[in-house]
């Protein structure tokens, strides 16, 4: 097996905006806003980065498409600048760029950017797309809460919870992310929130309620990445290393193939065994001490308990319903709020995950700090439970 | 020669019409009884048509023409009859033909079908879906319905036959009983009482009677007058010919309402399911001139029991909300909110490179791991398979399906909320995200078995066109 990324890159500077409806500021000023903090962390000048990644989702209302929009916003000197996209894994997956050529030694210092405008919409919600010319023609025009809703009906079938029982750890989960979210100054959504409320608000798509969805925000986050010998050569001492970065696309099964049931996410699996692999875990449960999972909505988070490994086939429910992923929990999950507080703008999220982690291994998540986590993992799922790509990110700090 | 009958499942009754427009009439007027079928957002005569003539092609040898008769086809310039094939899955050497213009036009199919000379079977549909203006006379008439006939033109009727064709007469008369202008919505309609006296009292005895003198039958020997008239104008006509108002054939008023072009072929279907071995039945067309048949039901003809109008029309649902039915119709400007603004502008190279997938719902079987999959691919979907350029054609339109999850999103733009749409697997193979047709809130659960139906899939009003595709919807 080839040797992986596992300890070869390390994170010396990330920044991350205050995720809200930012109506002052446009997708050029939040990167400049990101960036500013990760170079002021790193102790770098903006020169001395060698290559960049941007990812951003809806070029199209955001920023425009190419690696011009990050290039021009921060007057980068021509550098190379790659542009990604890969649904919500768009972050997650510039943050695999930056790494990649840093641990092929083909930059000293390389910086992911993650940004999304959405709140130039004009509505709520994520903004219609395109499927492509032929999908258009037979795909039906979902929604986001509409495709992972069905997450609920066919993991209540499989395992044989009913809908109530569901919506009830479901609803557990919103209660325990705002709660989280309460503590973070850069979350969208502060509020606490009560499990009545969840249950009581308006239908989105069944049997995801208002508050089974996460928020919709703008905002960006970066980080700069560079080898351990440089970022010691910096005079870092205690810094986050990248344990590893795994990505799994659908290849058509979920979607096209009966052999997947609706109720889990295919990829996850995939990309958190090849990343515990990389890693060198052999238990995540006694491994991970804090998580960020892609709960764009509540039952995906569920799920995703499963397909990484915390909780047994069925249990989550009961999991989640003990308080094992809050944050006096075993494995606290979403210490920061979440894409449910924080929102989701799409190219800043899998940053924006990293950025939690990176806090609170360096011990500076402030009200929210856990006491000495050393091993956090990030997951993004992008697309629909049917055809996805799945992202797993494992940090820790430097051995 | 079969039959296919399609009733659109939503039933809005006389009573909710009046409730919503009956400001518009005194105060003392009797409210009106019984209910009109009425398509649902993405049902229109062409879907009608689809889904009769796959029950009259159930079982049936493959026609080798289609004549599809209607006023409201959906497209006045795109042959609606290859479309209707396409959705079939019908032979590329198939005849299809449209016929339109006049509410004969569906009797007037049926004729020249039976006298093809070249043996030919025809498949003949009527169907129709007539708008009406909110509070006019025609919105408490007009239902909407689709009847399909398989038919062999030729001498003696073939085994199984469900009745022979004995004799045609036409009369060709510009009389204008209403008409509608190209490119217009409405009819306008002259008044009943001339139409009936003056129209049908004075050119239908004379064409009757030469239908009944081919035939070799007497106005007394007819069983079942199927006319499409009101019951006002029909029963002093089958007095004027001796005949007991007994033997006419329901108009379906009470329970579908007047289906325009189909209407003969509705009230045909209603006199077949009502007739003994041996029965003659009178069959009228009537739409500036008149078109009649006699018909008879073979006397071997065994009672199967198959009834597929009766069958349609007790697959319904109410339409409550008498803004809805106009909403969909197009004669209440709803916001749908900013989602309903999406472009779908549709590729035409697309849509020709991928017809038969998406009109005829042909996905593909994998040769090696016999898997089946839509849309067919170049590679197999199977992971234990993945080979290359193995899979042949292979329908799904007429596989059962079952729901594997679902959900009723009330976000996504749906012309009738929620849009419900699941995973969807198929009997022998297979599964597709689709939309779920016909569901309201609460009916859709996991393990509900599904079956297929042609449906308008998209609506672009920036292009005035429609897109179609299959849902699933509950057996």
């Amino acid at each position: 097996m080839a040797q992986g990324i596992r300890d070869r890159v390390a994170i010396i500077g990330m920044g991350c905006t205050h995720f809200s409806e930012r109506w002052e500021a446009g997708a050029e000023d939040l990167m400049v806003e990101a960036v500013g903090e990760a170079l002021t962390d790193a102790g770098i000048a903006r020169d001395e980065i060698g290559a960049a990644w941007l990812g951003v989702f809806f070029d199209e209302q955001s920023t425009g498409k190419s690696a011009l929009p990050l290039s021009v916003a921060l007057r980068l000197p021509n550098i190379p600048v790659t542009r990604v996209e890969n649904l919500c894994a768009t972050g997650t997956e510039a943050l695999r760029g930056a790494v990649y050529a840093v641990a092929a030694g083909a930059c000293d210092i390389a910086l992911a950017v993650g940004v999304e405008k959405l709140k130039d919409t004009g509505y709520s919600g994520l903004p219609e797309r395109t499927k492509g010319t032929f999908e258009d023609l037979y795909l039906p025009a979902s929604t986001a809460p509409g495709a992972f809703a069905q997450l609920a009906s066919a993991y209540g079938a499989r395992h044989g919870h009913s809908m109530d029982k569901l919506r009830e750890a479901m609803a557990h989960i919103s209660v325990k992310s705002h709660e989280n979210g309460a503590r973070n100054p850069k979350a969208h959504l502060r509020n606490r929130i009560t499990a009545e409320q969840v249950l009581a608000a308006p239908m989105i798509a069944y049997p995801l309620g208002v508050l089974d969805c996460c928020g919709v925000s703008d905002g960006a986050a970066c980080a700069i990445v560079t080898t351990p010998r440089k970022a010691r050569a910096l005079g870092k001492r205690d810094f986050v290393t990248v344990k590893a970065l795994q990505l799994a696309p659908s290849n058509g099964v979920e979607m096209g193939h009966q052999s997947w049931d609706g109720s889990y996410t295919l990829t996850t699996r995939l990309a958190a065994a090849r990343a515990y692999a990389e890693a060198g875990i052999r238990d995540p449960r006694a491994g991970i001490h804090l998580m960020e999972v892609h709960d764009c909505f509540s039952i995906t988070e569920l799920v995703l308990m499963e397909d990484l490994g915390f909780s047994d086939p069925g249990r989550a429910p009961h999991d989640v319903l003990a308080g094992r992923y809050d944050r006096d929990g075993a494995i606290p999950c979403q210490t920061d709020g979440g894409l449910k507080c924080c929102g989701h703008p799409i190219g800043a999220t899998g940053l924006r995950m990293a950025y939690e982690i990176y806090l609170q291994l360096l011990g500076r998540a402030g009200e929210r700090q856990l006491k000495s986590p050393t091993l956090g993992l990030t997951h993004n799922l992008g697309g629909i439970p049917n055809r996805n790509v799945a992202s797993v990110g494992i940090f820790g700090l430097a051995a | 020669m079969s039959l296919g009958a399609y009733v659109p499942r939503l039933r809005l009754a006389r009573a909710t019409i009046r409730q919503g427009m009956g400001w518009l009439s005194p105060p003392n007027a009797r409210v009106p009884a019984g209910e009109r079928a009425v398509c649902d957002w993405d049902e229109d005569s062409l879907t009608l048509a689809v889904e009769a003539a796959r029950g009259c092609l159930r079982g049936a040898p493959v026609p080798g023409a289609v004549a599809l008769a209607s006023t409201t086809l959906p497209f006045a310039d795109r042959s609606n009859a290859t479309l209707l094939a396409t959705a079939l899955d019908l032979p590329a050497a198939t005849e299809t033909l449209d016929v339109t213009g006049t509410l004969r036009a569906a009797t007037s199919a049926l004729a020249q079908a039976c006298r093809r000379a070249d043996g030919v079977a025809t498949l003949v549909i009527g169907a129709d879906a007539r708008e009406a203006r909110a509070g006019s006379p025609e919105e408490m008439e007009f239902g909407a319905a689709a009847v399909a006939l398989l038919v062999a033109p030729g001498g003696a009727a073939p085994a199984g036959a469900l009745a022979q064709v004995r004799a045609t007469a036409h009369i060709a008369a510009d009389f204008v009983d209403h008409y509608r202008m190209e490119g217009e919505s409405f009819d306008y309609a002259f008044e009943e009482r001339w139409v009936r006296d003056a129209g049908i009292a004075k050119l239908l005895p004379e064409v009757m009677g030469r239908a009944l003198a081919r035939a070799g039958i007497t106005a007394a020997e007819v069983h079942h007058c199927a006319l499409p008239v009101g019951t006002a104008a029909a029963q002093p006509l089958v007095r004027a010919q001796g005949l007991d108002k007994a033997r006419l054939t329901d108009t379906q008023r009470g329970v579908c309402g007047e289906s325009g072009v189909a209407q003969p072929f509705v009230l045909l279907a209603a006199a077949l399911e009502a007739a003994a071995p041996g029965d003659n039945i009178l069959l009228v067309g009537f739409g500036q001139g008149v078109d009649v048949m006699v018909l008879s039901v073979p006397r071997t003809h065994p009672a199967t029991g198959h009834r597929p109008l009766a069958a349609a029309l007790a697959r319904r649902r109410e339409e409550t909300s008498y803004t809805r039915y106009l909403s969909h119709r197009g004669l209440l400007d709803v916001d749908f909110g900013k989602r309903a603004e999406r472009d779908n502008r549709s590729a035409a190279s697309v849509m020709w490179r991928k017809s038969r997938q998406v009109t005829g719902f042909v996905g593909g079987r994998c040769g090696l791991c016999q898997s089946v999959q839509f849309p067919k691919s170049r590679v197999c979907v199977n992971p234990g398979c993945r080979q290359s350029d193995t899979q042949a054609d292979f329908r799904l339109a007429d596989v059962a399906g079952r729901v594997k999850s679902f959900t009723e999103d009330w976000q996504a733009y749906a012309p009738r909320p929620p849009s419900v749409y699941g995973n969807v697997e198929f009997d022998g193979g297979g599964n597709l995200l689709m939309d779920i047709a016909d569901a309201q809130a609460g009916e859709v659960k996991v393990d509900m078995p599904v079956r297929f139906v042609f449906r308008i899939k998209d609506l672009d009003r920036l292009r005035a066109f429609r897109r179609y595709f299959w849902k699933a919807t509950g057996v």
